[in-house]
């Protein structure tokens, strides 16, 4: 008989106010409840964080590695779609 | 302060910092070995608190002390008669089911004494008190639910912890049976009266076992001493592991 494993967790991290939830990675965990209180204990014991997001990883939708040319690469070609070719006048200051 | 409140004082922070000193001891055990990785950095987690109000509770004992001692000498220099932890914090690992319920005995008392100690006339036990109910509202959390879904989970879960519970009940009832101490502390406005900790203690247990379907076994004789230094056989071992270092090589550094 295979080992059942319990059910994998994705853990996002807010450091501070103001910033975005970063991925911080994944973990094993019984239920919602559970994860959260994993994620508390493995990603946040050096002070690291404000506010825990956990997604089931299977409720992820994911593009496929295989796909990383058609998806991707047409876009390295294309420089003119950043905004760098404007003239800032000195007055705007930093953007 | 007379010199005899600061000495009963004195024995008072000695018994919060054995507490913690001997059941954080306990609980590093786990460290590399708990059943699932998340659950071992838990543990590590709640053993590193524990240690650090047990340095915090003996800094102050130390600092009250006549003699001059440190958190240090008396975490690993005295003798098991000198150790004034409650029998409970010292059980032993048998299983983790026995881990994880005197973790929420201990803790489920842990808890409201340290609201009321957050009360104390003492600012410096007030203020020890403060930081660590933080984390201990944490550790209560954390094995209430423990409790619960290991109590409510299979069959085998659940034998676990009945058993883990049957064994262990006997030592709860140290956790609030005053002594002399505990009188004198709460006649001068240090400590909380332990008949409204029991109740807290009474009144949180029964609703997490009601949930968990897990049964307190009836007319057990409670075993008392570890106030006072008379210990269980447990209790040596424990000491011969943490304080082999300075036996051995007494003032090592590093």
């Amino acid at each position: 008989m295979s080992k059942r494993e319990w059910p994998l967790w994705e853990i996002f991290i807010r450091g501070q106010h103001g910033l975005a939830h970063r991925h911080v990675g994944s973990l094993h965990a019984p239920d919602a409840e559970m994860a959260m209180k994993n994620a508390r204990d493995v990603y946040t014991r050096r002070n690291e964080g404000l506010s825990i997001w956990i997604v089931p990883s299977d409720a992820i939708v994911a593009s496929s590695p295989a796909k990383k040319g058609p998806y991707f690469e047409p876009a390295n070609t294309k420089a003119y779609r950043h905004p760098t070719f404007f003239n800032i006048p000195d007055e705007v200051g930093s953007m | 302060m007379t010199r005899a409140e600061q000495e009963n004082i004195r024995r008072y922070v000695l018994r919060l910092g054995d507490n913690t000193l001997i059941l954080g001891q306990q609980v590093s055990a786990w460290c590399g070995h708990a059943p699932v990785l998340e659950e071992d950095i838990a543990l590590a987690n709640v053993a590193l608190d524990l240690i650090g109000q047990a340095t915090n509770w003996l800094n102050y004992a130390a600092q009250l002390s006549s003699e001059e001692t440190t958190a240090d000498n008396l975490a690993f220099l005295r003798d098991e008669r000198e150790f004034t932890n409650l029998l409970l914090t010292e059980q032993p690992d048998k299983s983790y089911a026995h881990s994880i319920m005197r973790q929420f005995l201990f803790d489920s008392w842990h808890y409201p004494m340290l609201k009321a100690l957050m009360m104390s006339k003492d600012c410096v036990i007030s203020e020890i008190a403060t930081k660590s109910s933080k984390e201990v509202a944490y550790h209560l959390e954390r094995s209430t639910e423990l409790v619960i879904s290991l109590g409510c989970g299979t069959d085998t879960s659940y034998g676990l912890m009945q058993d883990a519970l049957n064994d262990l009940w006997r030592f709860t009832g140290e956790l609030c049976e005053a002594d002399a101490l505990d009188n004198e502390i709460l006649s001068i406005g240090i400590g909380p009266d332990l008949i409204e900790i029991n109740n807290e203690f009474q009144s949180h247990i029964k609703e997490v076992f009601s949930l968990s379907t897990l049964t307190v076994p009836e007319n057990t004789p409670m075993r008392l001493g570890g106030k006072s230094g008379i210990h269980s056989e447990a209790m040596g071992p424990i000491l011969t592991t943490m304080q082999h270092l300075q036996r051995a090589y007494p003032g090592v550094s590093w």
